[in-house]
């Protein structure tokens, strides 16, 4: 049966580039000398270490505790001893260190004892959701949210349909292809962890129509099962169909309200990658320390798919698909259309890492000066919010932020869609990122000058309270003075009075004894 | 290993201004060689004259404003609002007539604007109407197609270039009005439109030889859609808005307004609709507000047409839009995703 399809605005077809990786096989990364496992893989708080310098850790183990529930534990990859816990680069865009547990491994992956479950049907909710949490498992589709906190979305949201997300839309990257292939009862089996845990029945596996292959195989172990409620949903091949938005829409027709989560429309979405993790986890009882990970660009010499220990340096990675190509001139963590570009190959992969792209100069755009916007409109026909790019740039550059946030900058999902088609080659996102940031900005200062304002307000109206009430105590002590001499003098009036009748009456009887 | 690092996206993109305006250009090809073919050699050399002067004109306020020369001049806009502007000027015009018109269309409504992209009106059209206002009679100049009487022999026509006239030729003689220049004569003294199209001035749709000029753009046109240059939604609006305003007068009154199709294939209609309407710079920038942008242009066509001082309409009619621009965009904007969701959402 095919089920009714939907469309966003826009999109892209873009040049694939898959089959550099997908056509092999996926392999098992080997285990590096030393793993480089950072605090802070996902959104939120950094995890605190519970290990020191100098302990030997097993593969497996816990090295670090998550802080709250938006924090996702890390576990060691491999065995061997921590050698030390410092600031070291990591994947991320703003180039800046982070704290990283460094693991020198001793090449014996010896693994910490580990117990799974088969029967998590009788389980709690809340007990598999401790399982997913202790795991430390994160969206493995790029976002890095830690999964336990969607799977408890609150009892004031109805959840009815679980959306996985198998999409895998930017060039390049095939990790969620492979393993759709190669894992799909773990796909699969992940997926009836997660109804079983929301409490709901229904589960849309959408995956894009260049990977027949893996629709094939997710059919095959649904049928050999016979999950009837889950439905491998064929969509049309378009970037950036893999956005949670833009899927959410193609699957359901239902657009999820701006600065509002799937959840608040019923839906749970999670990558595909996510679900075979939370499989292992709870069925495997494996915290997540390895991932599947796309190397592959014209900058190195052999693309594959490799399952990686979390923390595996990048050099690493690619030395074991062949080393760079002459050409290789830029490393991307991601894909081309919104991946970051990273400075050097000691950066380790993270949980967040689908892929590493070694990208040649022919690849890349040409640094060269943008000419002026001609407003085409073009960047509008392919923006997958139906935003208006050409204005957004337009207020941007006059910083007028006011006007751009009334264009709804805040939609942009900064896919990069605009800038690939822009005719004038102008940096849009980069444009709409800084104008974001310094509308940010200026709402923090804002926000800063009103609480001073706020602060200084109530403190004059202190002072003139104060005043008020010492003025109202002196006009009150005065009264009181006044009542005092009042009284004061009535007493003496009295006395006064009382001595005359004294004397009145003495001179009485004395004129009466007189008398 | 180090690399250079760069905000994504890391793709090459697909599009550039320099080969959307080569397009455009290419695609003026067919109405231009239907244009030399009927009216000779004056309309290639108005082509060249007003070509050089776009680019030195450009060149040297670029050369002021001390940006870039060489890789500006490449865009090939300037070049554009040339070739426009040539093209809808008089066979017989002297070259002064193209070097002042594009001088002032590049250096004044582009260039003192900011230049490219900066402009709020369409350069072409305001060269064509300071020269319409200032010099009505050398942009009066038309001759007969060639389906009507032979057009300038190539050394005549240069001499006309440059405001000499022929001894062969009795200039008062060989000039004649424009299809729609007629039409809007004779219509004035009461006599009717079956009397008027029976002049030979009149083909089949339009003007004789001005029908297949106007092919020739709306072939150069549709081609430009095919290969989405330009959106569909100017040019068929405009289409659209200028054939129901005729089609409503010439069902009321047959006998004094001229059928659709007479306004839809003479003038400047399919030049205007293609490749003067659609300038992206000064036209609306939202989809549906270029559906108003070019339903308004063809509705002003007309209404300037029949009811103003001047024989066509394109130029002002597209200039007068131009200001309507800021307001129809701000009316316009698209329902942004996840917004007004309650009525979307099922």
């Amino acid at each position: 049966m095919k089920r009714r399809l939907w469309d966003y605005n826009g999109g892209l077809h873009l040049a694939e580039h898959k089959t550099l990786s997908s056509t092999k096989a996926a392999a098992i990364a080997s285990i590096p000398r030393e793993l480089v496992i950072p605090l802070s893989q996902s959104i939120g708080h950094p995890a605190e270490p519970i290990v020191v310098a100098g302990q030997r850790v097993l593969k497996g183990e816990k090295i670090a505790h998550s802080v709250g529930s938006l924090s996702a534990s890390v576990h060691a990859s491999s065995s061997g001893i921590v050698r030390e816990i410092a600031d070291t680069a990591v994947p991320h865009p703003s180039g800046l260190n982070a704290k990283c547990i460094v693991i020198d491994t001793d090449g014996l992956d010896e693994e910490a004892p580990s117990s799974g479950l088969v029967q998590y049907e009788q389980l709690d909710p809340s007990a598999l959701i401790s399982i997913v949490q202790g795991a430390g498992i994160v969206g493995l589709g790029g976002a890095a949210f830690p999964s336990s906190i969607k799977l408890n979305p609150g009892t004031n949201r109805t959840i009815k349909t679980l959306i996985l997300n198998g999409a895998e839309c930017e060039p390049y990257i095939t990790c969620d292809d492979l393993l759709m292939r190669e894992q799909a009862l773990a796909v699969i089996e992940g997926a009836k962890i997660i109804l079983h845990t929301l409490g709901i029945k229904h589960c849309l596996i959408g995956v894009e129509d260049n990977k027949p292959k893996a629709i094939e195989a997710l059919e095959k172990v649904r049928d050999e099962l016979v999950y009837r409620n889950i439905d491998i949903v064929e969509v049309p091949t378009l970037y950036p169909t893999g956005g949670e938005k833009q899927l959410v829409k193609i699957l359901t027709g239902n657009e999820i309200p701006a600065g509002k989560i799937p959840a608040d429309i019923g839906i749970v979405c999670h990558n595909v990658g996510t679900a075979a993790a939370i499989f292992q986890a709870v069925i495997g009882g494996k915290p997540l320390i390895s991932r599947l990970v796309t190397v592959s660009g014209n900058g190195v010499r052999n693309p594959q798919n490799l399952e990686v220990p979390i923390g595996t340096p990048i050099r690493d990675l690619v030395a074991q698909c062949g080393g760079y190509t002459d050409g290789a001139a830029r490393l991307i963590m991601g894909g081309p259309m919104m991946g970051f570009a990273l400075p050097n190959d000691d950066i380790p992969v993270v949980k967040a890492t689908n892929s590493i792209l070694v990208l040649t100069t022919s690849d890349l755009p040409e640094t060269e000066q943008a000419l002026p916007c001609i407003r085409c409109g073009k960047c509008a026909e392919v923006c997958p919010m139906e935003l208006l790019p050409q204005q957004l740039y337009w207020y941007g550059r006059a910083k007028n932020g006011e006007k751009a946030q009334a264009y709804n900058l805040f939609d942009c999902i900064e896919c990069g869609s605009c800038d690939v088609v822009c005719p004038s080659h102008i940096p849009l996102v980069q444009y709409f990122r800084a104008t974001k940031s310094a509308v940010r900005t200026s709402k923090s200062e804002q926000q800063k000058a009103d609480n001073a304002r706020q602060r200084n307000d109530s403190r004059l109206l202190r002072i003139e309270q104060a005043k008020a009430e010492r003025a109202e105590r002196s006009r009150k002590k005065k009264a009181q003075l006044e009542n005092k001499k009042k009284s004061q003098a009535a007493i003496e009036a009295s006395v006064e009075r009382a001595k005359n009748k004294k004397i009145a009456r003495t001179e009485e009887s004395s004129l009466e004894n007189k008398s | 290993m180090e690399f250079s690092t760069a905000i994504s996206p890391h793709i090459k993109p697909g599009n550039r201004v320099d080969r959307m305006m080569l397009q455009v250009l290419l695609a003026l090809i067919p109405g231009a060689l239907a244009m030399i073919w009927f009216f000779g050699w004056g309309i290639l050399f108005n082509l060249i004259v007003a070509s050089v002067t776009a680019i030195a004109c450009e060149a040297l306020i670029l050369k002021l404003r001390n940006k870039p020369v060489r890789s500006t001049l490449c865009d090939l806009s300037a070049l554009l609002t040339a070739v426009l502007l040539a093209l809808a000027l008089p066979p017989l015009a002297p070259w002064w007539l193209a070097f002042i018109g594009t001088a002032f269309a590049i250096i004044i409504a582009k260039q003192l604007y900011g230049g490219l992209g900066y402009n709020p009106f369409n350069p072409a059209m305001i060269g064509y109407v300071v020269l319409l206002i200032s010099f009505p009679l050398q942009m009066t100049a038309w001759i007969p197609p060639s389906t009507i009487a032979e057009t300038p022999s190539i050394i005549d026509s240069l001499q006309l270039l440059f405001g000499l006239v022929p001894e062969s030729l009795n200039i008062d003689a060989i000039t004649m009005a424009t299809p729609l220049d007629t039409m809007k004569t004779e219509l004035g003294i009461n006599r009717t439109t079956g009397e008027i199209l029976e002049n030979s001035l009149f083909g089949t749709f339009g003007g004789s030889g001005w029908e297949w000029i106007a092919n020739g753009y709306l072939l150069g046109g549709i081609w430009l859609i095919y290969k989405r240059v330009i959106g569909w939604q100017i040019p068929i609006a405009l289409l659209l808005g200028l054939t129901a305003i005729s089609l409503v007068s010439f069902l009321l009154g047959p006998d004094n307004h001229p059928y659709p199709f007479f306004h839809l294939f003479s003038g400047a209609t399919m030049l205007g609709a293609f490749f003067i309407a659609t300038d992206p710079v000064t036209a609306s920038t939202t989809p549906k507000g270029r559906l108003i942008y070019g339903f308004l242009i063809g509705l002003l066509i007309y209404v300037i047409r029949t009811y103003g001082g001047y024989p066509d309409a394109v130029a002002f009619a597209v200039l007068i839009m131009n200001l309507t621009v800021p307001l129809i965009d701000y009316y316009t904007q698209p329902r942004v995703f996840g917004h007004a969701v309650e009525e979307h959402n099922e």
